[in-house]
Order: structure tokens, then sequence, then C-alpha cells
């Protein structure tokens, strides 16, 4: 998607890609957002609770406080995770993946947790996602349906909810991405993990934080095999310029 | 102090792995006795591991310059120019006696170590490779080290935040009491920002930096330096602890303080922690060191100064700062979480002097530390060896059938997939990586210029058992031409030796003519030693190793959109066969395989043909016209077609007639160097054609890709007809089954 030259100035958004002690994917993020999808992004100091003058904080994978209690246990509980519901109050959008995802659990902005892999093992592999919803900002360049590429790369990815919470999760279109075949069927030799029902990437009810497993910046240049990751970055930006939120601020 | 120190005797000194004339020389070069935490320095400085004192005459013959070389052999790690004011560093290290001991422990602080080195450079390493080798496969001893060091290497590596990407996993008995974790890392630093591991400027402050002291693998580096015992486990506590996050926190902070120039030295604490680092920056830059041991940070309480120096507690740097600068250090490893304590200063004069509390308890020259004694020790080749030799794999029964035999080969051990393993491995960490694991060499990109860098680590002990010196040259040559093979100009090597005890002139002579073959293998390529490790005394219970050097290259691609693959890509493709046709059964994993045997002679090795041949294959690659390039190693060309086949995503088979030669097991299945399998579309056959008369080298056509078999035959005969499906099923297999 891009915009005449005078229109650039709508057509960026600001990402703010957090660090962490142990955070690893942070310089991934950052490349693909400045050197493929080229809009402005800074990074974040876990100290820091100020994102005012962003609109999209990412929180990366890497093993956050080296991940020695519970996976994202220690990042859940500090200081910018602390400031991220008033900027979610604000209108911002929360993407995490891998050790992202399991903070944002941690920190109770996403429902459920993230386990052990039911082999026991780290696995680093790539996998095929069935988009469920394709409503959200992170997922409205696609249609429910379609199957995307992506590698995963963790030792605790196994997502785990109880029956209530999963109920509710289906009610609300809360699921986003499940582990599927490559053709879409979602079997439990697709899961490579044991996560509950496949799911590999959940919303909140808002729609306005993803957490999912897989890693979209390992997958947004062809070099590295594949760009399906690259549409969730295309959907954030397509959100931007159809209803305007981003500019008002 | 709490505890009476012991009394320094002759026996003490032995007790600590010093020798009788050794000890007479510590009193020589002090003119009195040493203290005994003066004699801790001296065991752990002139211990095998530290001082190289077996082995230095003869590394002293390896080549170490050339254009690129912007750091030799002497420092934590080599370095060489890839251009546009890059550099790469990398270093492959052993930690083999520690992972038998603690299989995870051990691999993972390997892990620790080696990135260490290539960070105290400057350096963000980017890559990492291991060489493994295990005793036989099935054995449930065999399974446990397997399972323990990959989670070991898994687990650090991962959580640091860099990929591994490549390496390889063999078996051989002679491996069952003392496993090897040879790990390799690569990393990338702006060609004028190379650290080095200097105590420049009298009055600079010494910093320690990173984790607290503990008392976990003191005398470590002493016990690198011996041959293993029944009661190996009871060393146990030797083995240091890692803790991957605090090294991560270490990188990234240590790589924040040199970018404010007020960084003059750092070496990271390896073997022999402290003391090490304490007379080796010194010695470097001929200056001295004051220390003041009650300083430095530590976890645990009552240590004595002799524990503090020789800890080998794992993510700790030693730092010289520029004086006057010390609150900037401070302020950047505040900033990570992570202790950084001025423990001393640089002196004048050349003396280390270590303090506890105020209490004076060393004053050594920090030159008679860094100077080990030498060792000239007799060699004479094993009595064995000719028996060995005469072996002749022809006078034994030819297979039955070959395309069983050749499934079979495909589903050893050594050959078969290990996806069990890599898939445990973060690959892709750092959005580099071309070529992800599988393939001869793995390709990283260097983000924000066109190029690229091919890296591979190989090694064959079988090879050098039967012949040291052309085993160890092929080592080279296979690590070069699997570079070659992605299309990397191989720029710079780094080694591993592993032998037994340099005691025993067998030994000392095949850890010779090794070093002798690698040099030969150097100098013809034109690649320089930048950089490597010594791993002696790997021996249990009187059986050594197989002599295992273990080679790593890494290569430059000008483009690296011009990288190559080893397997098919499609149909109606033509294949050849590049190289000599000299093979040999002898030393093969088919004569291992199928006779349990390990003998015969190696085929001739031309370093000449294998330069243009390496040459030939780049060319091919950078003008385009290859779709697929494999190196011939373990199991012939049979093999390397079967692997071209079914390694890719889809398999794609082929139909292939080899030239006649000796008898059909070893035209099918005999080891050779110099030998490349590639695929050509055959719209560009005349113009592939052309560029290898103008190569020079030995080379034919020898088929077709197509369909869902491999077909080979041999004078006119088809002796191999194998549905993919089959070989693929032994290769994905026949490691991962006996992990299951």
């Amino acid at each position: 998607m891009h915009l005449a030259s005078g229109e650039e100035k709508l057509d960026s958004m600001r990402f703010g890609v957090v660090v962490f002690p142990g955070t690893w994917s942070d310089c991934d993020f950052h490349y693909v957002i400045s050197e493929v999808i080229r809009q402005p992004v800074k990074y974040v100091w876990h100290r820091d609770r100020d994102l005012a003058d962003l609109d999209c904080v990412v929180l990366p994978g890497g093993f956050s406080y080296g991940d020695y209690l519970r996976a994202g246990a220690v990042a859940g509980r500090s200081p910018v995770v602390e400031a991220l519901p008033e900027f979610l109050g604000r209108g911002g959008l929360v993407l995490g993946s891998c050790n992202g995802f399991q903070i944002l659990c941690e920190a109770g902005l996403l429902p459920g947790a993230l386990m052990r892999n039911e082999c026991l093992q780290y696995r680093c592999q790539s996998t095929s996602l069935l988009v469920e919803n394709a409503e959200t900002p992170f997922t409205r360049a696609l249609r429910p349906g379609q199957v995307l590429t992506m590698p995963i790369s963790h030792g605790e990815g196994k997502y785990h909810a109880d029956p209530e919470t999963l109920r509710t999760l289906r009610q609300n279109n809360q699921v986003v991405f499940r582990y599927a075949t490559p053709e879409g069927q979602v079997t439990r030799a697709a899961n490579p993990n044991g996560s509950v029902e496949n799911i590999a990437g959940i919303v909140n009810a808002e729609g306005t934080v993803l957490g999912l497993m897989p890693h979209p910046e390992r997958a947004a240049e062809s070099a590295m095999g594949g760009t399906d990751g690259l549409q969730i970055f295309h959907s954030l930006l397509g959100s931007l310029v159809e209803d305007g939120t981003f500019l008002k601020r | 102090m709490a505890l009476a120190e012991p009394k320094v005797t002759l026996d003490l000194a032995r007790g600590l792995g010093l020798t009788a004339e050794e000890y007479d020389r510590i009193i020589q070069q002090l003119r009195r006795e040493p203290t005994y935490t003066e004699l801790g320095l001296f065991s752990a400085l002139w211990s095998e591991h530290c001082a190289y004192k077996h082995s230095k005459v003869f590394l002293r013959r390896l080549p170490q310059t050339g254009r690129q070389v912007l750091q030799g052999p002497g420092e934590n790690a080599g370095a060489v120019d890839i251009g546009d004011g890059w550099a790469v560093v990398f270093k492959v290290e052993s930690h083999n006696h520690p992972s038998f001991i603690e299989p995870f422990q051990g691999a993972a602080t390997g892990v620790g170590g080696i990135l260490r080195d290539i960070f105290t450079m400057g350096a963000r390493p980017i890559a990492l490779l291991d060489s493994l080798r295990f005793g036989t496969p099935g054995d449930p001893k065999t399974r446990r080290l397997i399972e323990g060091v990959v989670s070991g290497i898994s687990w650090y590596g991962n959580c640091f935040g860099c990929p591994t990407v490549g390496g390889e996993i063999a078996f051989a008995p002679e491996y069952a009491g003392n496993p090897l974790v040879n790990v390799m890392c690569v990393g990338l630093v702006r060609a004028d920002r190379i650290f080095r591991a200097r105590a420049e400027g009298v009055g600079n402050p010494v910093f320690y930096v990173g984790n607290k002291t503990g008392r976990d693998g003191i005398h470590g580096a002493t016990m690198a330096s011996a041959t293993f015992d029944e009661h190996a486990e009871e060393r146990r506590p030797t083995v240091q602890v890692g803790d991957p996050f605090t090294e991560k926190l270490l990188l990234e902070a240590c790589l924040e303080a040199m970018g404010t120039g007020a960084v003059v030295g750092i070496q990271d604490m390896g073997a022999a922690g402290l003391a090490c680092c304490t007379s080796e920056m010194p010695s470097r830059s001929g200056t001295g060191m004051t220390v003041e041991l009650a300083a430095v940070p530590q976890r645990e309480t009552g240590m004595t100064p002799y524990e503090l120096l020789l800890s080998e507690s794992q993510e700790r740097m030693l730092l010289v700062g520029a004086r006057g600068r010390e609150e900037e250090l401070r302020r950047v490893f505040a900033r990570w979480e992570l202790d950084a304590v001025q423990i001393g200063e640089v002196t004048a004069g050349g003396d280390l002097v270590i303090r506890h509390r105020g209490d004076e308890v060393a004053r050594v020259p920090v030159a008679a530390l860094a100077e080990a004694p030498v060792y000239e020790k007799p060699y004479a080749p094993p009595a064995w060896l000719a028996e060995r030799r005469a072996l002749d794999p022809l006078a034994l029964p030819e297979p039955t059938d070959y395309g069983a035999a050749l499934v079979e080969l495909m589903g050893s051990a050594t050959l078969a997939s290990k996806e069990w393993a890599f898939r445990q491995y973060d690959q892709q960490v750092g959005i580099n990586t071309l070529v992800l694991p599988g393939s001869d060499a793995s390709v990283l990109r260097v983000k924000g210029t066109r190029r690229a860098i091919a890296v591979s680590i190989d090694g064959n002990g079988r090879q050098v058992l039967l012949d040291p010196r052309a085993g160890a040259a092929l080592a080279v040559c296979e690590a070069a031409r699997n570079v070659s093979c992605a299309g990397g100009r191989p720029l710079g090597v780094t080694d591993c030796l592993n032998f037994g005890s340099p005691e025993r002139p067998e030994i000392l002579w095949q850890f010779a003519e090794a070093v002798e073959g690698i040099g030969e293998a150097c100098r013809a390529l034109e690649l320089p030693v930048v950089g490597g490790n010594v791993s002696l005394y790997n021996e249990t219970v009187g059986q050594a190793i197989l002599p295992t050097p273990i080679v790593g290259v890494v290569g430059l691609l000008d483009d690296a959109t011009l990288f190559s693959t080893q397997w098919f890509k499609g149909e109606g493709q033509r294949v050849a066969l590049l190289g000599p046709d000299a093979v040999s059964l002898g030393g093969s994993e088919l004569l291992w395989l199928r006779h349990g045997q390990v003998g015969g002679r190696l085929a001739p090795l031309d370093l000449e043909v294998e330069r243009r041949v390496q040459a030939a294959v780049r060319a091919a690659i950078g003008a385009g016209l290859v779709t697929a390039t494999h190196d011939c190693a373990e199991g012939g060309v049979a093999a390397a077609l079967a692997e071209a086949c079914v390694t890719g995503k889809t398999p794609v088979g082929c139909d292939v007639t080899l030239p006649a030669g000796g008898r059909r097991d070893e035209v099918l299945f005999g080891e050779g160097p110099s030998r490349v399998v590639v695929s050509v579309e055959t719209d560009r056959a005349r113009e592939f054609e052309a560029l290898m008369a103008e190569s020079a080298i030995p080379w034919r056509w020898i088929g077709t890709t197509g369909g869902d078999r491999l077909r080979l035959r041999v004078s006119g005969e088809t002796v191999v007809d194998v549905g993919l499906d089959q070989i693929e099923h032994a290769w994905r297999n026949g490691f991962e089954r006996h992990m299951a």
C-alpha cells in the first residue's frame, strides 16, 4: 500500500519496540519496520512509561529477565508493561510475538497462559497458520481461511486456557491464528507445541492487542524464505489509513 | 585469612598438575618458594589448556598471515576483512572434558565461552556451529550424552539469542568415553573497531564486569589437561554453571561500553579465570597489574585468594578502562544491571601483584606466568598403523544389493538427517540466515551491504587415524569445499585439534602430522589459520579418541543473492561430476558400516586440483550456471547424489551413469577429495562446458534429474534403482530412531 508522496505524513505509523534485559528479536523487528515497511520506529527501554509518541508497541521475542521464573513473568510486571493499559485506552495497538505473547498473558492483557512445549524440547521450525479472524487491525489485509507460513522458535509456547475462557475466545472471535497443515487443516500433527485447540495467536476482546507465538518479523522478506509475516504489518498500516485513528493525536 | 593455607611442597605442586622440573623452574623464576596462591597461578597458566606447551612448537608452522587478516592467533579470536568496512571475527573451541562429566552444563558453558571470545573483540555474534562426536549410537549412555549436550547448546544459544546455523554430529566407539563438543562462533564488527585483550596505559583502571564469582570450575583448565580415569564423574564440581541471560546482558553492556571509547582493552575470563586475564593482558602490553581481590564481587562467602583467582565462574570479563572515564563505564554496566567494579590498575614494571584485604598474596612477573615451558617431546608413528593401512577393502565381500547398501548408508547415524538436534536450535534470530542448516555450508547476509558469508565446520577422525597428514589436509579441503559449494570464497580457517595424550609418542606424532597437513592444505588454498584451540588428553582409561582436527572455514560472497544449495531444484536438468575419479574405500563410511573396520589407504589428494575445482564451482555459481552444488563426502558419490535428491523441500530423482573404475562398491561409495556434484539447466549446458574447459579441471556429465527414483548405472548396468521415498525415510529416521 503506497500513498502519493504528498500524503507521506499520513502514511506513517509510529512504532516502539520494547527492549527488556534478555530480549533478542528487538533488532529484527526494528529492521523490518524501518527497512522493509519503512515506518518510523524507536526502541523503548523496559523502564520507560512514556509511550505518548507511539501508535503501536511491539513486545518482541527473547528471554526477558532470562525467563528463569516463568516465561514473561517478570517482564509482565515491568514499568513499560504497566503503562500499556493507558496506551491502549488512548487508541494504541500492542503486538506481542513469542516472548511478547508470554508477557501479555502474564500481564493479564491477554487471557490464558503459555506453558512448556508438549515435546519438552525447544522447537525452531516453519509452521502453517490458519487465519481465523481477519477483522482485527493486525489481520485486515488477510482473508479468513487463508494459510500463512511463519517460523516459531520457543520452548514454552503451549497455549493453555480454561474451558470458560476458551468459550469466550470462540464467542468473541478472539482466536486469530491456529496451527494447521499447509492446506489449512487444523490437525494434531500440525500442532508443534501441544497448544489447546491449536491456538497460535489471539487478540483481546477489543481487538487491540495481538499475541502470537510465531515470528512475523522472520517472514517479512523473500530472502528469508517468505513474506507472509509482512501481512500483519500491512494490515496495521491499512487500518491506519482507513479510519485515521492515529492521525488525531 | 580464615583458613590456613596448605604448605607448598613438590607433592602439592604435583597434585596440581605440575612436574618436578616445572616446580624447579618456578623457584628459579621467583628465586624463592612460591606461595600457595602463586603455585595456583602457575599450575593453571602452565596447564596444557592455557599454555599449549606440548603443541606450540608445531602450531608455529601454520600459515597465519594474508592480506585479509586483521587479527591472527594470540587474541581471543581471529578476524578477517570482508570489505565495506566490515570484519568477521571467528573461532572454534572445545568443551570436551566438561561435557563428558556434565553434558548439559558442559556444552552450555562451551557455547558461553566461545560467544564471549567473539564479543570481547567488539563483534556481535551472528552464528554458532557445533561439531559433536559421540560413541556408538543406540547405546543408552550415548543417548543421554547427546540429549544433554544438544539441550545444553540449545538452552544457552537460544536464550542468548545467537542462531545455531550449522555443524555436524558423527559417531565412533572411540568417542564413547570422551565425546567431543567443539563450538564455533562467528561475529560481525566494523573493521576499525576491533578490541584486543591488552592492558595498556600505566594508571588505567582495571574493572571486573559481569557475573559474581563463586567456587565453580576451580581448576577446570587443569582438569582439561589430564586424561580421565573411572572416577571422572567425581570431577563434576570442576564444571561451571552457565547463565545465558547474564551473558546476553554482558554482550549488550560490553558493546555499549566499547562504543563510548572508554574501553582500552578487554578479555574474557575463561579458563583459569581471573588468573589468566590478570597475567595475559599485561603480558601482551609489557605492563604489570595490581589487583585487590576483596573487591571482586562474590556470591559465596569465605573464598580464599586461591579460589578467587582460579574460579571459572562464567559470564565475566576483565576490562581495562581509560583513566578518568570510570563513571561512564559504571553507568553503562549499571543500566544493564551488572557489576562493574574497579579491582586494580595497570602498572609499570611487569609484575602481577595480588592483594587480599591489603595483604600481598602473590607477586609474580607476568612474563613468567605467560611464558610456560615449551616441550619438544619425542614422537613416532604408532606400531599398529602399518597393519591398519595394509587392509584391502576390496578383499572384503562386495554388497549383493547395492540399492539396499545405499539405503542403509543413508540411514546410518552419521549420514542421516540431524533435524532432531537442529530443530532444538534457533536458526534464524538476527534475520540473516539465507541458507539454514542442511546444506554444505550455511549462508548469512551482512545487512547494509550486498555481501554474505558462508560458514562450514568439518572433520573426519577415521581418515586422520589412517593418515594424519592427509586426513587433516582433507578436513581443511572439505570445509573449504563446502564453503565454495555455497558460493563463498574461503577467507580464513579456525581449527580445534582434538587428540589424546601428547605424552604418548604415537599421539604426538598424530598431532604433529595433522598440523603439518593442515598447514600444507592452507598454504595451497591460501587460507590463513587465524585462531583456534588445542584439546589434548582426550582419553578415558587409556583409550584415546580418534585423532580429530575440526576445521571451521568462513568464506565471502560478494553478492548475497548468488548462493547455492545442495539439493536438486527441478526435472530435466543435467548432472555433472567435477573433480578426479580417484576414490578409495579405505577409511570410508561403507567399510565401517558393513564390516566394522577402519583401515586401508585414503585416495590421493592433489591440492592444486582441489584449488581449481573449488574455483570452478565458485565461478559457476557466480555466473548463475548451476542450480545445485554438493560436495562428495562420507558415502561417496552415491550418497552425495542421494542427498541432492532428498534433502530439498521437494524430492527430485535422477538417472546417472558413473564412470567405470574399480569394483562397483568403490565406484559408488568410495571416498575421494575434490569431487562435487552439480546440476545445470539444459539451456546453460554449453556455457557451463566452456567454463569448465577454462577451469582446467577433470569433469564429466553423468546424467539427468527427474522422476521419483535414484538410478545409478556403472558400465551400462543398472546397479541402484531405488524409490526416493525409501531413501528419504531412511535418511530422516536414521538418527532420530536412536533418540525416540
